[in-house]
């Protein structure tokens, strides 16, 4: 009893800087997952509901990995404990179980569950209230293919509608209400530093509560696999101290900064028919594609993948399928229901329609860039 | 001797051969593995053609990561990769795991219950050729018109909206419905086939509590697929039917409900889970006692939480759909009970663990691969215990931590497992032994690469990758990690590359392998390696659990082993006659003998798919009558051919 008992001790005593070795690298690598600064670390709550979610989280992850090593280092443990050696006996002890292992193994992780049951369950409550009351800002988000449509609806903080995309300005502090629609395949919000996924299923209203303790900028994407781009279904929530965002909300209510009139008016409604999709001159109104009126106050777009600069406009108005792969039919028709992306208006373009030139390019974007 | 052949083997002498094709008479060549119905033949089919898909699906897998190698990448394009994950991830689950674990199943049930064949030799054939032909219809979709490219979970209504919607252009979701529809076919005849096998066929003796755990498990896995197969084809049959003939079974705005599809499709998903794992589990219950030199610890236990496992997989589909906004009753459920499958999943590892302790541990490759499976199939269980934290879920569905998750439970749990047990019943079935130093070299390249390969997945989750994205953004801390999954996907290819070559090598210079190579447990070792068609030339009387074992050691008063005087492993068990099933030459043992129209049968229904898919009745008419032709010719034809 006493020599195994020591040569137990001998074996743990030779085997410890392994073991404090492979304990630190586990705990290095989960501390460097907790430091990346990308703005869509879930391991880096940045407001109540995701901070909510990380303290049940991380602790469970403590135990989870607690038990993982263990029974790694069990597992080794036997196999080389008990490995047949030159010179030992061949004849183990036939032990075919025991009745008092076998409860205690069942009980004891059944308890570790029923202590992780309780805070779970509790949380999942406390997350599905709806906050209530006029200083929740209330959201309207609806996923497309491939990009997020905002829209705040009047209510005691939006006097009028703003319709907006890929970005979505909030107070900061302030609880902010999103309904989740869609009118095609299912999407996920997902903002990780402000709170986990909703499903966004269409003939269904999901809702989210999401807030940011501090201004600053949190990167979200697309969850659930929606088609063909669904990676550069991307975007981001701008949280801003409140007078900024009360700027930020009185900018967009304005109407376009240049009149959206004579020669502009013609190439977008007339020669290219860009208005079958977008509106240019009212930020009040959902269309097909984006609301394109004040685009120049985003700093992305196109599903959050490119900057708001004159290239990538002008490569995005001219040959818009070679940025973002999209099943691009031919959209200079009244849009149906099932046009999927922007087409190319350079390329294979139908017959009838004019190819995009240059020129009117430049238009286009010096317009849009001039839409703050 | 006749008295003690199964039933279900005898037939009465048939008074003509009716039937328009002669009785095949091949044992060997071409022919003759077009027309076997021997349960050993069509393991070997299965295993040889999932081999074949698992090396597809890996390629697959690499082109995956070499696109995700970097951020931006531009090795694929977004319809390209799309088309690659969901073959992937449908290849490895229908292709892969299901048939390989049928497989080990055909081989081994009637071996380890003492039969001479499966229940239905004839309906077991056909399923392997509903298997084949199923595989390869779905792949002659890439020219045939499109690849399935919906995610091998195939959400609606992304893929039941018509083509012309342009959600999934092209006929993928079309080959992906059907495809799996016929393959359903293959996967309940051979359970059904199990099920029989495992409960009228057993030698005498051989109670339900006597029998080795792997058939246990195989039993277990052979009802969840009965129930749970059904299940999904009603809801592909919705899909094919939203998206051809306008159903709105799944279109919110006709009344139809998206969601509907993903209750059907996990109530299917989740027991399939436990349908790919189970096996595995048996697999490893064979091999930790036969390595230890101990009886699996807890034999009873270990059989009981596999039945619980099965039950309680019925119970937990919902936690594939925590973000769907099911409510906080619904998903509380739903959490507590996926809590409540680790329990019965902990006791089985604690009673493995059990099982080496004190043991006289050989570490052959085998008992790597099953130490392996132990270490890697519980880090994928506790992280699937976060997943039952569901507010936490909400985070991790749908990132790369889940893709961390069910790769340590399928890859390190299942395919380690499917390795051990190839490589521990390689020399019963084939007759000439792997290198073991070879692989032991293969497992630990499996084992590093593995790693390598699914351990960032979980940080890459966690910092926020999303799934089945074909591309991500720089400067978002996730090329490294990234770099370090595609290296490890590569070392991965190379273990994979040297068990093959381990194949090759023996079987062109192999050591002849003895009928008990191991010294192991169970009835397959008593007798030759490859053993005779007829298996056992008598049926054995079986006395105890492990019965083999207890017919060559007994145990001293202190517990310990004691090798029986008479018969010793390597030398009695292929010549002498202490040893039980070698008497006799198997001169007069009728078998079910060799036949056509299982392939005829089977032959019909791809022809029905295409019809299907492309839409074109006519194409119904062949189909059809190769179907009937050999339903019929199979109905009438004898099951064994008189003398």
């Amino acid at each position: 009893m006493s020599a195994d008992a020591t040569r137990g001790r001998k074996l743990v005593r030779r085997r410890r800087p392994w073991r404090s070795a492979a304990f630190l690298g586990v705990l290095a690598t989960v501390l460097a997952a907790c430091g990346n600064e990308n703005g869509q670390n879930s391991l880096d709550p940045k407001g109540p509901v995701a901070e909510k979610i990380d303290n049940l989280f991380l602790p469970v992850l403590f135990v989870a990995i607690l038990i993982g090593v263990a029974v790694t280092i069990a597992t080794v443990y036997v196999a080389i404990r008990f490995r047949q050696r030159p010179g030992r006996p061949d004849n183990p002890k036939q032990t075919h179980g025991s009745a008092p292992l076998e409860i205690g193994w069942t009980i004891v992780p059944a308890l570790i569950l029923a202590v992780i049951a309780v805070p779970t369950i509790s949380t999942i409550f406390e997350l599905a209230e709806r906050p209530k009351g006029p200083e929740v800002l209330k959201v309207d988000v609806t996923g497309k293919q491939w990009w997020w449509e905002f829209s705040l609806p009047k209510q005691a903080m939006a006097d009028k509608q703003i319709v907006t995309s890929t970005e979505l300005h909030i107070p900061a502090g302030t609880k902010v209400l999103l309904r989740l629609h869609s009118d095609n395949v299912i999407h996920s919000f997902w903002v990780p530093e402000l709170a986990g996924k909703k499903d966004v299923v269409p003939g269904r209203t999901n809702e989210l509560t999401i807030e940011a303790d501090e201004p600053g900028t949190y990167l979200g994407a697309c969850a659930e696999y929606c088609g063909l781009s669904h990676a550069d279904m991307r975007f981001r929530v701008v949280a801003q101290p409140m007078a900024d965002w009360e700027a930020w909300r009185d900018g967009q209510l304005e109407g376009p900064a240049k009149p959206w009139e004579g020669e502009i008016q013609d190439l977008t409604a007339t020669k290219y028919q860009c208005t079958n999709c977008h509106l240019f001159d009212d930020s009040s109104k959902a269309t097909y594609g984006p609301n394109l009126t004040h685009l120049a106050s985003r700093t992305t777009f196109a599903g959050g993948v490119y900057e708001v600069d004159r290239a990538n406009l002008t490569k995005w108005v001219m040959d818009a399928p070679s940025m973002i792969s999209m099943n691009a039919k031919d959209c200079r028709q009244p849009p149906p229901a099932t046009c999927v992306g922007m087409p190319s208006f350079t390329k294979n373009t139908p017959k009838g329609q004019p190819v995009m030139t240059q020129a009117d390019a430049d238009a286009i974007v010096s317009y849009l860039l001039g839409e703050k | 001797m006749t008295t003690t052949v199964p039933e279900a083997l005898v037939t009465a002498p048939p008074a003509a051969r009716p039937g328009i094709l002669r009785r095949p008479k091949a044992t060997t060549g071409f022919w003759s593995w077009c027309t076997t119905v021997d349960h050993k033949k069509i393991a070997i089919l299965y295993g040889g053609t999932a081999l074949v898909f698992f090396l597809v699906a890996g390629i697959e897998a690499l082109l995956i990561r070499l696109q995700l190698a970097g951020p931006n990448g531009t090795v694929l394009t977004a319809s390209q990769y799309n088309t690659l994950f969901t073959m992937h991830g449908t290849t490895m689950v229908f292709l892969v795991g299901m048939p390989l674990a049928t497989a080990f199943g055909n081989y081994l049930i009637p071996l380890q219950i003492g039969a001479r064949d499966v229940a239905f030799p004839r309906l077991n054939m056909f399923g392997y050729w509903v298997f084949l032909f199923g595989g390869l219809f779905m792949y002659s979709s890439f020219v045939l018109g499109g690849a399935p490219n919906g995610g091998w979970f195939g959400y609606t209504p992304l893929t039941s909206a018509p083509m012309d919607a342009g959600f999934l252009p092209g006929r993928g979701p079309d080959f992906w419905t059907v495809g799996l529809v016929l393959l359903g076919v293959g996967s309940i005849t051979s359970a059904l086939n199990f099920v029989v096998t495992i409960l009228n066929m057993r030698a005498p003796g051989m109670t339900l509590m006597r029998m080795p755990v792997f058939v246990w498990m195989m039993l277990v896995v052979a009802f969840l697929t009965v129930f749970a197969i059904p299940v999904v084809t009603a809801a592909l049959i919705m899909v094919f039917f939203d998206r051809n003939f306008s159903t709105n079974f799944f279109v919110a705005a006709a009344g139809g409900d998206p969601l509907l599809y993903q209750h059907l499709f996990w109530l299917f998903g989740h027991p399939e889970v436990y349908i790919l794992i189970l096996p595995g589990m048996g697999i490893v219950s064979e091999i930790l006692p036969t390595f230890a030199r101990k009886p699996l610890f807890g034999y009873a236990v270990v059989v009981f939480s596999g039945i619980a496992i099965g039950f309680l997989g019925w119970g937990v589909w919902a936690h594939h759909m925590f973000a769907t906004g099911l409510g906080p009753v619904a998903v509380s459920a739903f959490g507590l009970a996926t809590m409540l499958i680790a329990i019965p999943t902990g006791v089985k590892i604690f009673n493995w663990l059990g099982t080496v302790w004190g043991g006289s541990v050989r570490l052959q490759t085998p008992m790597l691969y099953a130490l392996g499976f132990i270490a890697m199939f519980t880090i994928g269980g506790v992280s699937g215990v976060t997943h039952a934290i569901v507010p936490a879920d909400t985070q991790q569905t749908d990132t790369y931590y889940v893709v961390a998750h069910f790769h340590y439970v399928l890859f390190g749990g299942l395919v380690f497992a499917i390795f051990g047990g190839l490589t521990f019943w390689w020399p019963k079935v084939f007759g000439r032994m792997l290198d073991d130093r070879l692989g032991k070299v293969t497992f630990w390249l499996m084992l590093i690469g593995f790693n390598l390969s699914f351990f960032p997945m979980h940080f890459l989750g966690l910092q926020g990758l999303p799934r089945r994205t074909y591309t991500y953004a720089a400067n978002m801390g996730w090329d490294n990690l990234n770099l370090v999954v595609t290296i490890g996907g590569f070392v991965i290819a190379a273990a994979v590359a040297l068990f093959l070559v381990n194949v090759i090598v023996s079987s062109i210079k192999g050591e002849k392998a003895p009928a008990d190579p191991w010294d192991a447990r169970t009835l397959e070792w008593s007798i030759p390696s490859p053993p005779p068609e007829y298996n056992f030339a008598e049926v054995p009387q079986v006395e105890a659990r492990d019965d083999f074992w207890h017919r060559k050691y007994t145990e001293d008063e202190q517990g310990r082993l004691v090798r029986l005087p008479a018969g010793g492993s390597d030398a009695g068990a292929a010549t002498g006659s202490s040893v039980i099933g070698t008497q006799g030459d198997g001169h007069d043992i009728h078998m079910p003998s060799p036949s056509y129209y299982p392939l005829v049968m089977a032959l019909g229904m791809p022809i029905l798919g295409y019809a299907a898919v492309f839409k074109e009745p006519w194409l119904a008419v062949p189909g059809v009558i190769v179907l009937l032709f050999g339903l019929y010719s199979w109905a009438i034809e004898p099951g064994t051919a008189e003398d």
